[in-house]
């Protein structure tokens, strides 16, 4: 439980915007800007953030779908980065990847069965029986049926397809599993019935995740730690439960108050915060959060907080904790 | 109660499509009264976006229409108005803001001018007092350098801005009803406590009745006075927030307030509705929930239950036998 | 906007020379020798060989081409072996002649061609809508040189309406100064001729417009139709605006920049594709120029001809990129 299966070290991706007066480079995005964290096996670890925070970027990066400018993600005590191409594609059969979008993200000209084949076909699992059955079994788990194997995406509602997308994920019995907003685009009944899903394979097959949403709620109910990002870096990292009951970041704060609870009998005092998330092109001096912390002191616009460990075994990024 | 703004009765309204007609809403009843915040909810095909549509007269036509049933505003049946008359009342007396804060607004044209559009279009102001409104207007929802801004395109605005500017264009001419379908929805958590926050402050200010369609029941249960929670196109229960809340009725209300993770607390295994949201006319009898319902019995698979009680209201046989029940011991 | 105003007219350099040479090649791979065309079939190889020498003919390919260029650069685009004038003079009033007949064409092609696109989307799968694609296929599919001839017969022949052959009456000949026939008999004063000109001018802008009103008719319909859908439009009914004006105001300066493409495109063939035309309605303008000098093997007119045509459409296409960013302030000029 507690064997760290992947670790990522100080990723970061810049992308150049191309501008000035001749389109000479001149600034850059910091989408990621030196992320690190652990994910031991079998344990969910959550990534939350507002859009732009560069949480969607990490999770492709790990997969290689996205180049990292820098850092290091070591899987198994290998450093992907040093892969080769043909190395990468043997270790992406270990971490397969679930989108957030049911609809875009199976061809809509294969029948189920194909697509969920597919991946055992390019790691040349098995031969066409096997596979077959292999399909048929997969397609049960999910929580479909055999006969779907020869029906087409459309003939299939959101959460159908999201159970789709993870019976393909499966299919190459992958170690980690990297899903980036699997339940944002489904109705509320049908949400909770793919959260249940994800966590009864994970039980059963002992998957790591990389569960990254902005649904608070969400990641709670499924994450072990939670870790929070703000503009390309982490600014709190923690225990699931530590975090939502007893948040420190003055972010985390704001945000978890700033959830609607359903509940009309619980009337949260809500921190809001002023204006918007700020461009990851220029990101304010110092703490990237201090022009629209409510605590923020002198030295946060100068100086740039860096994650510390707390007693509770945390990690924060704010100098109130320093 | 307040005043009777607006009053649906038995709305129906279709989709003809190829397939032919779809009824995307099919019978629903439902009043606001002045000052208060009704939510409409469900999700996605229940038929609340078509509601609103239908009550603005924005149905894309063809191939949506109204079949049948009345819309009243302040008595007035707008079912059948005429184009002419609905321009009046669009954006004078019912206001609307929409779910994607990014493209509706004209992304060619400056906010000032889209601003000072909505304001001239119900108003006889001179430009001055346009410019003046724009800016008061543009200071009511919390936008800064509100002078600056109406110069400003559209682009040049983040999508909690850009909702701000919506529902400064919406208030423009002190709007009787606002009609918000999901303004929310595409803006993140933060920039949506924002936007809630901003929506109750002029509902309370201004006095402007608010109807709020989402699939969100956190933001019902912390905005609204009242709810309608709607399901494949029939209403499902309607009442109270807190009644609601406490008391669910019907059985997809009861099983959507669980479905949602806690924030604060922890469980092992989420409560699940089975199956998925029907498409619209595809069941022909019985209960339309049916299918999903734990609580199925015999006669639900055959009869079609009544939307019936006064305050809470609620369209499940399970309620009513239990109410009868409670009646008669 | 400055700065790319500069940078576009840079890079149109690389393509001006590109242009250059490539109208420089085309003419010299087309079989024929110009020096006998100009001493005719019983010249002896002596004097052709020394005409080849005193026309630069015998010098190898890139000297001619340097030369061309310099001359190019002075504004010297030769002289017509034909009539032996400096081209440079002689073109203008052919060129005036196209630009003024393009001019009208492109501005009846706008003008309907935006409306019938228009009342087609705002009025999508009506009695109106199929009514003006199917002019629009007609539009397109037929062919010009007929439509010419059609015109020709019914409105001079049958009905005697209109002339059906050149810009004005010989007997009553307008005075040129600035060869744009509209332009010069205003300067002088000459209403009677004014009209007159125009009358000459129906019958072969129609006839050129045709193809360019139906393809603006059909990418406006397909471009509003795009844009009548989107949110904005929306919002827009929902303030409680009119859909004249919504169309007219809202909806058009959205759906305006492939329009404008269009519009830069077809202008652009319209001022280098009127041979055809200008053929048929007797029109003296820059293509019964190149048509004549085709015949005779004059290079240096076809040369300078095609040269002229090509600048004109880049310049055009030029225009038109800087236009896009009064239609779409999310165009950035950089």
């Amino acid at each position: 439980m507690s064997e760290p299966l992947l670790q990522v070290e100080n990723l970061k991706k810049y992308y150049p915007i191309n501008g000035g007066k001749f389109g000479s480079v001149s600034e850059t995005v910091r989408a990621v800007d030196g992320v690190s964290f652990t994910v031991n096996e079998g344990e969910t670890l959550g990534i939350v953030g507002e859009s732009g925070c560069g949480k969607s970027t990490t999770g492709r990066m790990i997969m290689r779908l996205i180049e990292p400018t820098e850092g290091k993600i070591i899987f198994q005590n290998r450093n992907i980065m040093e892969l080769t191409k043909r190395e990468m594609r043997k270790a992406r059969k270990d971490i397969q990847m679930i989108f957030q979008d049911p609809f875009a993200s199976l061809n809509p000209r294969h029948t189920v069965g194909h697509i969920i084949e597919e991946p055992m076909i390019v790691h040349h699992m098995g031969d066409k029986r096997q596979r077959q059955k292999r399909v048929e079994e997969l397609l049960e788990l999910v929580g479909l049926s055999s006969y779907h194997a020869k029906r087409y995406p459309h003939q299939f509602s959101g959460g159908q397809r999201q159970r789709i997308g993870i019976a393909r994920a499966l299919a190459v019995r992958p170690k980690v599993i990297i899903a980036d907003e699997p339940v944002s685009a489904l109705d509320v009944s049908v949400q909770s019935q793919v959260l249940n899903l994800l966590k009864d394979l994970q039980k059963k097959f002992n998957l790591t995740f990389i569960f990254i949403a902005h649904d608070l709620s969400v990641v709670r109910h499924i994450s072990d730690r939670v870790g929070v990002m703000y503009l390309g870096k982490v600014v709190e990292l923690s225990e699931s439960e530590n975090l939502y009951n007893d948040p420190k970041h003055p972010y985390t704060k704001a945000l978890l108050s700033a959830v609607p609870i359903p509940d009309p009998d619980i009337k949260t005092e809500r921190i809001i915060l002023e204006g918007d998330v700020p461009s990851p092109a220029h990101p304010p001096a110092g703490c990237a959060f201090h022009d629209r912390c409510p605590v923020a002191m002198d030295i946060c616009s100068i100086e740039q907080p860096h994650l510390k460990t707390l007693d509770d075994g945390r990690l924060v990024s704010c100098h109130l904790y320093n | 109660m307040d005043e009777t703004l607006l009053k649906v009765e038995g709305l129906q309204t279709s989709f003809f499509t190829d397939d032919g007609e779809v009824p995307a809403v099919d019978g629903i009843d439902f009043s606001v009264h002045e000052g208060e915040i009704l939510g409409i909810v469900g999700e996605s095909g229940c038929g609340k976006s078509v509601t609103s549509l239908s009550i603005m007269g924005l149905l894309p036509s063809p191939p949506g229409k109204i079949v049948g049933g009345h819309i009243y505003y302040k008595g007035e049946d707008i079912s059948r108005a005429k184009e002419s008359r609905m321009r009046k009342l669009r954006g004078n007396d019912i206001a609307m803001i929409f779910q994607e804060p990014m493209t509706s607004l004209n992304p060619v044209f400056t906010i000032g001018e889209q601003l000072m559009e909505a304001i001239r279009l119900h108003n006889h102001l001179s430009k001055k007092e346009q410019v003046e409104r724009s800016i008061e207007l543009l200071k009511l929802v919390g936008l800064p350098r509100a002078k600056e801004l109406l110069a400003e395109y559209p682009h040049e605005l983040s999508g909690g801005m850009r909702q701000r500017v919506m529902i400064a264009m919406a208030m423009s001419c002190n709007p009787k009803v606002l009609i918000a379908d999901e303004p929310t929805t595409a803006l993140d958590v933060t920039i949506q406590a924002q936007i809630l926050d901003l929506m109750v402050k002029l509902n309370k200010e201004t006095h402007t009745a608010i109807i709020m369609i989402t699939h969100d029941l956190g933001v019902v249960a912390q905005m609204c006075h009242r709810v309608v929670v709607m399901y494949a196109g029939k209403i499902v229960e309607e009442g109270p927030v807190k009644e609601i809340f406490s008391h669910p009725n019907h059985p997809y209300t009861e099983g959507l307030i669980k479905s949602i993770p806690d924030l604060h607390g922890k469980k092992d295994n989420l409560y699940t509705i089975k199956g998925s949201v029907p498409r619209p006319g595809s069941i022909a009898k019985g209960c339309l929930f049916a299918p999903r319902c734990e609580f199925v019995m015999d006669k639900c698979r055959v009869n079609a239950p009544e939307l019936s009680g006064s305050v809470h209201k609620s369209r499940c046989f399970l309620h009513q036998e239990q109410g009868r029940k409670e009646v008669h011991t | 906007m400055f700065y790319y105003s500069i940078k576009r007219l840079l890079m149109l350099i690389p393509v001006l020379l590109g242009m250059t040479l490539i109208v420089f090649a085309i003419i010299h791979a087309i079989p024929g020798n110009p020096a006998l065309t100009i001493l005719g079939t019983k010249a002896t190889p002596e004097a052709i060989h020394s005409l080849n020498r005193s026309l630069g003919l015998d010098n190898p390919w890139y000297v001619q081409y340097f030369s061309y260029l310099k001359d190019i650069l002075s504004g010297n685009l030769g002289t017509s072996i034909q009539t032996h004038a400096p081209i440079a003079s002689e073109i203008w009033p052919h060129l005036a002649a196209t630009i003024e007949l393009s001019f009208i064409a492109m501005i009846i092609a706008v003008f309907v061609g935006i409306n019938a696109g228009i009342i087609s989307a705002w009025k999508q799968n009506s009695f109106l809508d199929y009514t003006a694609m199917i002019l629009a296929l007609i539009g397109v599919s037929m062919p010009v040189f007929w439509l010419g001839l059609l015109e020709q017969w019914g409105f001079s022949i049958k009905l005697q309406w209109l002339p059906s052959i050149g810009r004005d009456d010989i007997r009553n000949g307008v005075d040129p100064i600035t060869n744009l026939y509209l332009i010069d008999t205003l300067l002088r004063g000459r209403l009677d001729q004014f009209w007159m000109v125009i009358r000459h001018l129906i019958l072969p802008a129609i006839a050129l417009a045709t193809i360019p009103t139906a393809i603006i008719a059909r990418m406006t319909r397909s471009s509003m139709l795009e844009v009548l859908k989107s949110d904005y439009i929306r919002t827009a009914k929902a303030k409680g605006q009119r859909m004249v004006w919504i169309v007219y105001k809202y909806a058009l300066k959205n759906a305006f920049i492939p329009i404008l493409t269009v519009i830069g495109l077809q202008t652009g063939l319209l001022l280098g594709g009127a041979i055809l035309t200008e053929t048929i309605f007797g029109w003296p303008g820059v293509g019964l120029y190149i048509y004549n000098a085709i015949q005779y093997r004059d290079y240096p007119v076809i040369q300078s001809g095609i040269l002229i045509i090509a600048f004109i459409f880049v310049m055009v296409n030029f225009i038109v990129d800087l236009l896009y960013g009064l239609f779409d302030p999310r165009i950035k000029y950089r």
